[in-house]
């Protein structure tokens, strides 16, 4: 099987990398270029903890293959802090103890910017119904929700 | 597995047509990369629509409009022209899984998928949607309803695409409008679906109507007794009465732990009632 080359920037680096036509953008990830943020939940596209972007649009990273990235812009959990400043959402799962084991967490991450990008003062209801393909076996949705509100507040103040 | 991204939809067929081993379209790939990952299916071939210009768009076409089978869910719900005329198809493409699957997922992939329980089906079926299929001999139209014929089989020929979805312009006073049942209220497959379009003239008399139901049989039904109880009615309740007990009359569901038979051929009443009185609500405002 020959392998597939793909030039995509990733976290604003334009990066080059080979992979197997039929390996996922997540496996390409985590396995390739050693950005182990985003994990593989289920690998169907129900549990959201791959979430990355695709050229600003929220997707599932265990769904997409990693040749379809050729040209295009991914953005991963790995380039929301800037150096050691963590992003607003970062600080208020952090505050809000909005995690126990951590693995749903960089995917309720992405989703989360995602949505405060697109709609920066959503009600609690639109962040449920956003994160609904986000899933926590462990905290409850409660506090992840409080803590995006919140982060949601600080942002909009500037 | 040979990745193909090709430029045109001519080069896209060419590759399907010539292909010798197992070929198959990758437009959002929220169905295909599940089957692929599981092990369902080994392709051969796999051509991604996606660098195809043509079916990246939104365009307006006569009155309506023109859906590439490459547009994502998530940018068909931000196009406010759609949102207008075609209420109900929009509100049903936004069912479909999550918003990760949103950003990818197409709604001529859902039609093709070919799933009975699809939700943009009976809402594009419902709008009297035409398919524009390309193919080894050309290019030919096609009622959405005659895509499907049974689970995961459709109508189309080796080397055809879908390449893009006709929703037709609409008189005054027309509307649509998708509902659907599951046990929880997001992430999850329908246990029934019903889409419903009308038209109303200017004393609030419905002059035609199509009503669509999903997850009731092997593919998406068109049910036409369950339009002719509304037609020449103000949909009022006699003629509810009588469109919920033509769907109902209409379905030949599986039994299984989502939803018993029985319940499914009730729901599909309720649901068809409920969608009427709202595409009704949003007619007389159109």
């Amino acid at each position: 099987m020959s392998q597939v080359h793909v030039t995509a920037k990733i976290n604003g680096d334009t990066t080059e990398y080979l992979c197997e036509a039929d390996e996922t953008l997540l496996d390409v990830l985590r396995n390739r270029l050693g950005l182990t943020g985003a994990k593989e939940g289920c690998g169907t596209g129900d549990c959201g903890a791959c979430s990355v972007t695709l050229d600003g649009r929220l997707v599932c990273s265990c769904l997409v293959l990693g040749a379809e990235a050729n040209g295009r812009d991914v953005r991963t959990i790995e380039g929301m802090a800037h150096g050691e400043t963590l992003h607003p959402l970062q600080r208020k799962f952090l505050e809000h103890a909005a995690l126990q084991c951590g693995i749903c967490t960089p995917g309720f991450l992405v989703a989360a910017k995602a949505l405060l990008d697109k709609n920066p003062d959503p009600t609690e209801t639109e962040i449920r119904y956003w994160l609904a393909g986000n899933l926590c076996r462990c905290t409850g949705y409660d506090k992840i929700v409080r803590a995006v509100q919140d982060a949601a507040a600080e942002m909009r103040k500037g | 597995m040979r990745y193909e991204t090709p430029g045109s939809i001519e080069s896209a067929v060419a590759l399907l047509a010539q292909e010798k081993g197992r070929a198959y379209v990758l437009a959002g790939g929220t169905d295909l990369l599940v089957r692929l990952r599981g092990g369902y299916i080994e392709p051969d071939l796999v051509v991604d629509v996606k660098r195809i210009d043509s079916m990246r768009k939104i365009t307006a076409e006569g009155g309506g409009f023109r859906i590439g089978a490459a547009v994502p869910a998530a940018e068909l719900g931000e196009h406010p022209g759609v949102r207008k005329l075609w209420p109900g198809v929009v509100e049903a493409v936004e069912l479909i899984g999550s918003k990760q699957v949103q950003g990818r997922a197409t709604m001529v992939g859902n039609l093709c998928n070919a799933s009975p329980a699809a939700d943009s089906v009976p809402a594009m079926v419902a709008a009297g949607a035409i398919a524009t299929i390309v193919g080894p001999s050309g290019k030919r139209n096609l009622p959405v309803e005659e895509i499907s014929t049974s689970p995961g089989k459709t109508t189309l020929a080796k080397g055809e695409i879908v390449e893009s979805i006709l929703l037709s312009a609409r008189p005054p006073h027309s509307a649509d409008a998708y509902l659907r049942f599951i046990p929880r209220t997001e992430m999850d497959i329908a246990v029934v679906g019903a889409g419903v379009s009308i038209t109303l003239d200017d004393k609030g008399v419905c002059k035609a109507a199509r009503v669509a139901l999903g997850a009731v049989a092997e593919r998406v039904l068109l049910v036409g007794p369950a339009a002719d109880a509304l037609i020449g009615s103000k949909l009022d309740a006699a003629a509810l009465d009588k469109l919920a007990a033509a769907a109902s009359a209409a379905c030949r569901p599986i039994d299984d732990k989502r939803g018993t038979k029985e319940f499914r051929i009730k729901v599909a009443g309720v649901l068809a009632r409920r969608a009427a009185t709202i595409a009704l609500e949003r007619a007389r405002k159109s």
